[in-house]
């Protein structure tokens, strides 16, 4: 993926325990373009021993003034782009930012919209509340985080959102009911769910239990690629061989062989990076939410972004 | 029997109920009772969950016998198309997420049953219809805007203005009607001859052909 916009760092600061908020403004001066919630965009991070991109949500509204702003988490287990941001990325640092893609946008035909958050799955979450209030649209807002100090953002929803807005704070042993909270919901409901995979998953499970029909469920998902053994590729058009490591996707072997390869969301949900799958001597292990069950097992395509081949070579059509 | 090449020329399959949902909600007429009594009738667990509003004479003692052992949770016998779909909306303004609705009988019924649903925030994959009865078509003249039911040919003359109308499978979800075009504008009154309309395919409860 190339292209994207050069920018640089207008504003850092800490935004709660473990989370970063950085403003980017573009160098040159010209506005950044629109969005609209839910989007998100892909930091190029230029790391001392490799480069990172990550995908990261848009907060607020794109009438910020041409301006992108992000919130990043400190991840437990940093493949080492979230610890660049929070140790490297200061005030007049410069990066490359794509263009904003949305996979995670409001039904606006819907009839009331209910959003949830886990942890630092509200950046998205937090833009939607956002546009909803500005388009005097009916929502809620539930906000599970593990304890305060961790809880980015918890004033500014509460300001804004009102009675709207409730928190679980998992410290104090508080939970979101989330049967009750969708059972007596009326027709024409949207849900819109954004954080941990587990979380996102349970909530999902409750809501179909519920009987919630799949159109009116939406969720985000920012796993980043599961690393493991090591393997070797081969690209099969362009004569190259390389070696995927340990901490790296096979998107990213890809890129740092300087091959251009499809991508876009880096996340497994949009679809763009499905490569055809030559040779495979090894057992491929899909990380996507893209593919059928079908597809998986025929093992004719992967997505390089979140999948990786656990055994010796994978030859691609690339 | 041919698949339509319009893609949104309603297909129907067979009622399949949605374990899942919390409400069932079905509104049937004529044969669609039928449709019902064979997808619900043997299953107890949904039906107590059930709502079945059912055009039929309220004084019908037998076939309100009928219905009553069925065991469905609420039961409502309305005397025309019109009242039937007032219960619905009143149904559905009370009804939640978890619920799926219903729809058998003819064709020209199944569309505004649909198009209210879909009216009142209901999402089309909520919605299942089998088609059972008359293949007779609403339609909606594109010219004067008036709805004309019980359309079984092709081409016909609009009741409201006289214009002589081409059926078309275009379908419009949100009127719940098919489209008539002019057929004579070039030549006025050089209609060519009338055809019955054709039945489509009917499907598995799953999908299209």
């Amino acid at each position: 993926m190339s292209g994207g916009f050069p920018v640089m760092v207008a504003a850092a600061e800490q935004a709660a325990n473990g989370v970063k908020k950085l403003r980017f403004v573009r160098t040159d001066g010209a506005a950044l373009p629109p969005y609209s919630a839910g989007a998100h965009v892909v930091l190029t991070l230029e790391g001392p021993q490799r480069t990172f991109r990550n995908a990261y949500s848009l907060l607020g509204t794109t009438l910020e003034g041409g301006a992108y702003e992000v919130a990043v988490q400190r991840a437990a287990e940093s493949r080492g782009g979230s610890a660049f941001v929070h140790e490297m990325l200061q005030e007049g640092a410069h990066l490359t930012i794509s263009a904003p893609l949305n996979l995670f946008s409001l039904n606006h035909t819907g009839r009331h919209h209910v959003l949830v958050a886990g942890g630092i799955g509200i950046t998205a979450i937090h833009a939607m509340a956002e546009e909803l209030a500005m388009r005097g649209a009916s929502y809620e807002l539930h906000y599970a985080m593990r304890d305060e100090a961790s809880g980015a953002f918890t004033q500014a929803l509460l300001s804004r959102h009102g009675n709207k807005v409730r928190f679980y704070v998992s410290a104090k042993g508080e939970r979101f009911a989330v049967s009750q909270a969708l059972r007596h919901q009326p027709l024409g409901t949207h849900l819109y769910v954004c954080g941990p995979e587990r979380m996102i998953d349970g909530v999902l499970a409750d809501a179909r239990a519920e009987g919630w029909p799949e159109g009116a469920l939406h969720a985000e998902r920012f796993a980043a690629p599961a690393g493991g053994e090591p393997f070797m590729v081969r690209l099969a058009r362009s004569g190259i061989t390389l070696k995927v490591g340990e901490h790296q996707s096979l998107l990213e072997a890809i890129e740092d062989a300087g091959v251009d390869a499809p991508c876009l969301c880096r996340g497994g949900a949009c679809g763009q990076c499905e490569t055809t799958v030559l040779e495979a001597d090894g057992e491929l292990q899909h990380h996507d939410h893209y593919l059928s069950q079908k597809e998986r097992e025929s093992g004719a395509k992967i997505m390089t972004c979140m999948s990786r081949l656990r055994g010796r070579e994978l030859v691609l059509d690339l | 029997m041919q698949v339509s090449p319009i893609t949104s020329r309603p297909l129907y399959g067979r009622l399949k109920p949605q374990v899942r949902a919390r409400q069932h909600i079905a509104l049937t007429e004529g044969a669609g009772l039928s449709a019902f009594e064979e997808a619900f009738g043997a299953l107890p667990d949904i039906l107590v969950h059930t709502t079945l509003i059912h055009i039929a004479n309220p004084s019908d003692a037998a076939l309100a016998t009928r219905l009553e052992k069925l065991g469905v949770d609420s039961l409502h016998m309305r005397p025309t198309r019109e009242t039937a779909l007032v219960k619905l909306r009143a149904v559905l303004s009370g009804a939640g997420m978890g619920a799926r609705l219903y729809v058998a009988g003819d064709e020209d019924f199944i569309g505004p049953v649909q198009a209210l649903a879909l009216e009142v925030g209901m999402m089309g994959e909520a919605i299942q219809a089998e088609h059972r009865g008359s293949l007779a078509r609403r339609v909606q003249c594109v010219h004067c805007k008036g709805f004309n039911d019980d359309v079984m040919v092709s081409p016909f003359t609009c009741r409201h203005c006289g214009t002589h109308l081409l059926v078309r499978d275009h379908f419009s979800r949100r009127l719940g009607a098919f489209m008539g075009v002019v057929i004579d504008a070039e030549a006025p009154g050089d209609v060519p001859p009338v055809e019955t309309l054709q039945p489509v395919p009917v499907l598995c409860a799953e999908g299209r052909p």
